[in-house]
C-alpha cells in the first residue's frame, strides 16, 4: 500500500515536470511569433494589380532612385528561381519591397530593417512571365524604386 | 523541425553574414499534382523574423512567390563572437520552424 502511494506520488512528479517542460518548450516555440510587429499584409499581397499592391503597402510619390542596387538575371531560363540580390544606399533605410510586375499578384516580398541591420537582402523569387522586378524602398518616411527587365524563358508560377 | 532549416552565420569584421535555407514546398495554389491532376493547395511562408541575440533586426513578410525551399541571406551589424542569431518562419496553415547559430 505504501509502496503503491509512493509510486503514485512520484508518478504524479514526473506528469507535472514532463507537463513543465511541454510548457517551457511551447513558450519558447510561440515566443518569437509575438514579437511580429505588424499583421501580414493580407490586402497588398492579394491585389492583382500592380498600383493596387503599391497602394497596399502604403507607398506614394515613389522617387527613382540610383542608390538602390538591384541583382536580377537579364534572362531567367527557369522563372521558379530568379534570384534577386538588393542594396540600399540610402541613409535611413526601413524597409524594402520587392515585386515583380507582371505576377498574378505582383507583391512577393515586403523586409522590414531595424537599424542593427545592413539594408541588404538576397533571396530568389517566381516570375510566371518576362517583366520589370521592382524594388521600392522606405527610407526616413520616404519612397524610392529602380526597377531591372528580366526575360523569363519559363514561367514559373504553375510549377 | 531540425531538417526544415538550415543556417550559416559568419562574422566578417562587425558584420555576421547569415545565410538561410528553408524547406518548405511554397506551393502557389496554381500547380496541379501531375497524379491526381488536382490543384495543390495554397501552402507558402508567410513570416520571417531574424533575432540577435533575442532582439528582432529582420521582419520579412513573404507571397506565394518566394521560390521553393526559399533562400535568405542578410546582414547584422554590430555582432560579435559568441553572438546568438536566429531565424524563425510561419506559414499560412501556422506552421512553425525556427534555428539559431552562434557566431565564431
Amino acid at each position: 500500500m505504501t509502496v503503491r502511494a509512493e509510486s503514485n506520488v512520484s508518478r504524479r512528479r514526473v506528469l507535472r515536470a514532463i507537463c513543465a517542460t511541454a510548457l517551457g518548450l511551447a513558450a519558447s516555440v510561440l515566443a518569437p511569433v509575438r514579437l511580429l510587429a505588424a499583421e501580414w499584409n493580407k490586402a497588398a499581397f492579394d491585389a492583382k494589380a500592380l498600383p493596387d499592391a503599391i497602394k497596399g503597402i502604403g507607398a506614394g510619390g515613389i522617387a527613382e532612385s540610383d542608390k538602390i542596387e538591384l541583382k536580377a538575371p537579364e534572362i531567367a531560363e527557369n522563372g521558379a528561381i530568379v534570384p534577386v540580390e538588393v542594396t540600399s544606399r540610402i541613409p535611413g533605410t526601413q524597409s524594402i519591397w520587392i515585386i515583380a510586375d507582371k505576377n498574378p499578384q505582383p507583391l512577393v516580398a515586403e523586409f522590414d530593417f531595424t537599424e542593427a541591420m545592413e539594408p541588404f537582402i538576397s533571396t530568389r523569387i517566381k516570375m510566371g512571365e518576362s517583366s520589370k522586378v521592382r524594388v521600392i524602398v522606405k527610407a526616413a518616411g520616404k519612397f524610392y524604386e529602380t526597377t531591372r527587365d528580366v526575360k523569363v524563358t519559363i514561367g514559373g508560377c504553375g510549377g | 523541425m531540425a531538417d526544415q532549416m538550415r543556417i550559416r552565420a559568419t562574422l566578417q569584421g562587425d558584420v555576421a553574414e547569415v545565410k538561410v535555407l528553408m524547406s518548405h514546398p511554397m506551393e502557389t495554389g496554381l500547380r496541379k499534382d501531375p497524379v491526381s491532376g488536382d490543384v495543390v493547395p495554397l501552402h507558402f511562408i508567410q513570416r520571417v523574423l531574424a533575432t540577435h541575440n533575442g532582439k528582432t533586426v529582420l521582419d520579412a513578410q513573404w507571397s506565394q512567390a518566394v521560390s521553393k525551399n526559399p533562400y535568405l541571406n542578410f546582414r547584422v551589424r554590430g555582432a560579435r563572437s559568441g553572438d546568438k542569431i536566429a531565424v524563425s518562419w510561419e506559414d499560412n496553415k501556422g506552421e512553425k520552424a525556427s534555428i539559431e547559430a552562434t557566431l565564431n
